[in-house]
C-alpha cells in the first residue's frame, strides 16, 4: 500500500505542518515515509509543495514521478492546479477554496474553480469559512488535512495524536483548536 | 538505537553528534542551514558543549574548523555549494595540512538552481584537493555517512566531503540512530610542523597526499557505500551516484533492475567495479545528479567512449535536477505523459514580506536614481535580491556575496556615477568590508545602502555577525563618520530618508547609508515568543 500526495499552497500557508503531522502519524504506524520539501528563497509569498510519499514497504525516491500522484492537496485553488502533472489519472484533487492573491495577474476564480472541476475526482471547500466558524481562522490548513484524511491510510485517531503532538509546544489551547479544526475538515468530506 | 523522522541535513547532524563531534562551523545558505540549526537545538549538543555558532562566512568556517582538526577534537563545516567558492583557499590547503582530529566538510548542492546563483557541483572541487567524497543516497546513509566520516578522515589523515543535493537535504525519512561515541580529547599533530605549510614543508605534504590516493582507491573499492548488484540483461549496466540511485530503484518498483547496477555513494571512483561493469555491460548509462562528473572520468580511463551515456551524450538532460522520470525515459520506459498545467495557472514568484524595510529602500532607491537614469544600482544576495522583481525593478545586479560592494566600485572607477550598492547586513560582514576599504583607500564616488534588518533572513533568520556593529566598522574601516548615516526604513520617513540618499549620491567619496529596521519575520517570532 502506497499513497503519494503532493501537498500545495503559497509560502506561510502551513503545507509543512500538513506534512509534519501526516509523518508523525505515519512513524507511529511503522510506516516508511519520505517527503521532500522546498526551503529558501520560495517561502516569501512565492509558490511552495512538498512530496509526501508513505508506503508499508521501503520507499526509494523521495520525489514522485510525473502522473503518479494519488492526491493533490491543496490549501490555495490555483496551486492545486500547478501539480497537475504530477496527479495520476484516477488521481483526486482537495483543495480550499479561498483564493491566496498576492500578484496582479491572478486568473478568475470562477475560471480556477471550472478547472478545478475538470478533473472527475475533486473535493473543494471553504477551508477559510470552516476555520472561521469554529474560531480558529489560522488553521485552514487543519481544515484541508481532516477533509483529505479519508484518503490517507493511516488511522484519524493517529493523525488526530499527530497534530495535538505537533502543536502542544504552543500550548493546549492552540493544540486543542487544530485538532477541532482537522475534525471539523474531516465532517465536510464523507 | 532510535527511529526517528529526519531531513537529510538533520540527519548528517545527528550522525555527527553522535560520531564524536566537538564543533559545528558554517555560514547559512540553502539547502545547507539546517545542519548547524538542528544542531544549536539539540540538547546533546548542549550538555557536551559542541561548538554551534554561526560564523561570518564560508572561509571562516572553515579555518576554525582547521584548527580544531589541530587540535585533535572532531569538526564539520556546512556551507551550500556557492560556500566552498568562499572558503576555496582553506579548503584547498587543508588537504595539504592534512588533519589531526577528523575535519568533515558538508557541501551541499542546488541543482536546478531551487535558491541559488548556478548548479556548481562541489565533487569537481573535492577531485580537485584529491580528498575522498561520500554521497548519500539517503536519510539513513547520510547518517551513517557522518557517523563514521570522522574516523575515515583520521584513517586517512585528510578531510572528507559529504556532498548532498537540495533533494536529500531537505526531504524527510525514517533513520535509526546508532549508540554515541565519545569526543577526541585534546591532542597536537603527532607531525611537528604539519600546519606549516612553507614550501619545504608543503612540498613534502603534497607527496604524501598524492601517496594516500592509492589507499583512498582500496577504501572506496570496500567501502560499504559502494556496491555492486548483478543482473541479467547485460545490454546495460548503470553506474548511479547519490540519490541517482533512488530514482532508478523507483523506476522498478518491488522487482529488481534487470540491468547490473553500481550505487556509486563514496569516491575516489571504485576502479574495480567500475571495470567490471563496463567489460560486462555493451553499454553504461551515468545517472548522476549534478555535473557529468563521473561520465567524464570514465571517458578518461575507457577507450571506447561511445557507449556511455548520461548528461554529455544528451540521454540525460545536461542541465537541472535529476528525477525518476528522466531516469525512465533515458532507460526507454513507457512514459505516460503527464498533463499540461491549465494556462490560467499564473507564475507566483516569491515576494519581500508585506511590511519589509527593503520595500521602503527600494522605493527610495528607485526615487532617487530617476534623476540619473537607470543601470547603476549594484546589489547583492539575500532577501532583497528580490528587489529585482516587478513591482520595484529596482536592482541591475546580483552575481555572488559581496559583489555589490565592488561592483559599484568598479563601475565607478569606469564613470558610472554615481554608483549604488544595496547589500545587507549579514552579506556585508560576510564579505562586504574588505571591498569597503578598498573603496574608502581610492576614495570612490560611491553610495553603499546596508539595509540592515539585524539577521540573515533569506535563510529564515539567522544570527548576523555585524548586528549592532555596522556604523562602527564602517567607521573604523575609515568612512567619514559625517558620511555614515543612519536611517529608519518607514514610510513616515519617506521623505527625509530620500533627501538624505541623494544629497550622499552627490558627495564625490564613499557614503554609507545604513537602513535599520527589524526584520518582519523575526519581530512576529519575537513577538510571539514573549506572549
Amino acid at each position: 500500500m502506497k499513497t503519494d500526495i503532493i501537498l500545495a499552497g503559497v509560502g506561510g500557508q502551513g503545507i509543512l505542518s500538513i506534512a509534519a503531522a501526516i509523518g508523525l502519524a505515519a512513524i507511529e504506524n511503522k510506516l516508511f515515509i519520505k517527503q521532500a520539501e522546498v526551503h529558501g528563497m520560495s517561502q516569501r509569498g512565492g509558490d511552495v509543495q512538498s512530496n509526501l510519499r508513505i508506503s508499508d514497504k521501503e520507499i526509494a525516491s523521495d520525489l514522485i514521478p510525473t502522473s503518479n500522484a494519488d492526491i493533490i492537496i491543496a490549501i490555495e485553488p490555483m496551486e492545486s492546479l500547478r501539480y497537475l502533472p504530477y496527479l495520476n489519472k484516477n488521481g483526486r484533487i482537495i483543495t480550499n477554496n479561498t483564493p491566496y492573491i498576492n500578484i496582479p495577474n491572478y486568473p478568475e476564480i470562477e475560471a480556477v474553480i471550472d478547472e478545478i472541476k475538470k478533473n472527475p475526482k475533486n473535493i473543494i471547500l471553504d477551508a477559510d469559512a470552516i476555520a472561521k466558524d469554529i474560531g480558529s481562522p489560522r488553521s485552514s490548513n487543519m481544515v484541508m488535512l481532516g477533509a483529505a484524511s479519508h484518503f490517507i491510510n493511516i488511522k484519524f485517531e493517529s493523525i488526530e495524536n499527530a497534530v495535538r503532538s505537533l502543536f502542544l509546544s504552543k500550548g493546549n489551547d492552540v493544540a486543542e483548536l487544530n485538532v477541532k479544526a482537522l475534525n471539523a475538515g474531516r465532517k465536510e468530506v464523507s | 538505537m532510535k527511529n526517528i523522522l529526519l531531513l537529510g541535513d538533520e540527519a548528517i547532524a545527528q550522525g555527527a553528534i553522535d560520531g564524536g563531534l566537538s564543533g559545528c562551523y558554517a555560514y547559512p545558505g540553502t539547502p545547507s542551514t539546517e545542519i548547524m540549526e538542528y544542531i544549536q537545538h539539540s540538547k546533546t549538543a548542549a550538555e557536551t558543549n559542541i561548538h554551534r555558532v554561526w560564523a561570518a562566512n564560508e572561509k571562516t568556517a572553515f579555518e576554525s574548523a582547521i584548527g580544531m582538526s589541530y587540535a585533535g577534537k572532531r569538526c564539520l563545516v556546512c556551507f551550500k555549494h556557492v560556500g566552498l567558492n568562499v572558503a576555496a583557499d582553506a579548503f584547498m590547503n587543508s588537504a595539504i595540512t592534512g588533519i589531526n582530529g577528523g575535519l568533515v566538510v558538508v557541501s551541499a548542492d542546488d541543482p536546478s538552481m531551487h535558491s541559488s546563483q548556478n548548479e556548481q557541483d562541489s565533487r569537481v572541487y573535492a577531485k580537485f584537493a584529491m580528498i575522498p567524497i561520500l554521497e548519500p543516497c539517503n536519510q539513513q546513509e547520510a547518517y551513517d555517512m557522518a557517523y563514521t566520516a570522522f574516523e575515515l578522515s583520521e584513517n586517512i589523515g585528510l578531510p572528507v566531503m559529504i556532498r548532498i543535493t537540495t533533494r536529500l537535504a531537505h526531504s524527510r525519512s525514517n533513520v535509526a540512530t546508532k549508540s554515541p561515541k565519545q569526543q577526541n580529547d585534546l591532542h597536537l599533530p603527532k607531525t611537528a610542523k604539519q600546519f606549516i605549510l612553507l614550501p619545504a614543508i608543503a612540498r613534502h605534504n603534497y607527496e604524501s597526499l598524492l601517496e594516500k590516493q592509492k589507499t583512498m582507491q582500496q577504501l572506496s573499492e570496500k567501502s560499504p557505500f559502494n556496491k555492486y548488484i548483478d543482473g541479467e540483461n547485460k545490454s546495460l549496466g548503470i553506474i548511479t551516484t547519490g540519490i541517482g540511485y533512488n530514482y532508478l530503484m523507483e523506476n522498478y518498483g518491488d522487482k529488481p533492475c534487470e540491468y547490473p547496477v553500481l550505487k556509486i555513494s563514496q569516491y575516489p571512483l571504485p576502479r574495480n567495479f567500475v571495470e567490471k561493469i563496463y567489460n560486462e555491460c555493451n553499454q553504461i548509462l551515468v545517472a548522476e545528479e549534478g555535473y557529468p562528473v563521473v561520465e567524464e572520468m570514465l571517458k578518461g580511463f575507457i577507450h571506447d567512449n561511445s557507449k556511455i551515456r548520461g548528461r554529455l551524450s544528451g540521454d540525460i538532460p545536461r542541465t537541472g535536477e535529476l528525477t525518476p522520470t528522466i531516469l525512465a525515459k533515458a532507460l526507454k520506459f513507457d512514459v505516460d505523459e503527464p498533463c499540461d498545467i491549465p494556462d490560467l495557472v499564473a507564475s507566483r514568484p516569491p515576494q519581500l514580506c508585506q511590511g519589509c524595510g527593503h520595500r521602503d529602500v527600494a522605493e527610495m532607491v528607485n526615487n532617487a536614481v530617476s534623476d540619473y537614469g537607470k543601470g547603476r544600482v549594484f546589489s547583492d544576495i539575500g532577501c532583497y535580491t528580490l528587489m529585482a522583481l516587478p513591482p520595484f525593478n529596482a536592482i541591475d545586479t546580483c552575481v555572488e556575496m559581496g559583489a555589490s560592494i565592488t561592483m559599484a566600485k568598479g563601475a565607478a572607477d569606469a564613470g558610472l556615477v554615481p554608483a549604488i550598492a544595496i547589500i545587507g547586513d549579514s552579506t556585508f560582514t560576510h564579505s562586504g568590508m574588505t571591498g569597503l576599504l578598498d573603496a574608502v583607500n581610492e576614495k570612490s564616488p560611491i553610495t553603499i545602502i546596508i539595509s540592515d534588518n539585524y539577521t540573515t533572513g533569506m535563510t529564515g533568520g539567522q544570527d548576523s555577525s555585524g548586528t549592532n556593529k555596522i556604523a562602527e566598522i564602517c567607521k573604523g574601516i575609515g568612512v567619514d563618520t559625517e558620511h555614515i548615516r543612519l536611517i529608519t526604513p518607514l514610510k513616515k520617513n519617506f521623505e527625509e530618508n530620500l533627501t538624505i540618499l541623494k544629497d550622499e549620491m552627490k558627495y564625490d567619496g564613499v557614503s554609507v547609508i545604513i537602513a535599520q529596521r527589524e526584520c518582519i519575520q523575526t519581530f512576529a517570532r519575537r513577538m510571539k515568543a514573549k506572549r
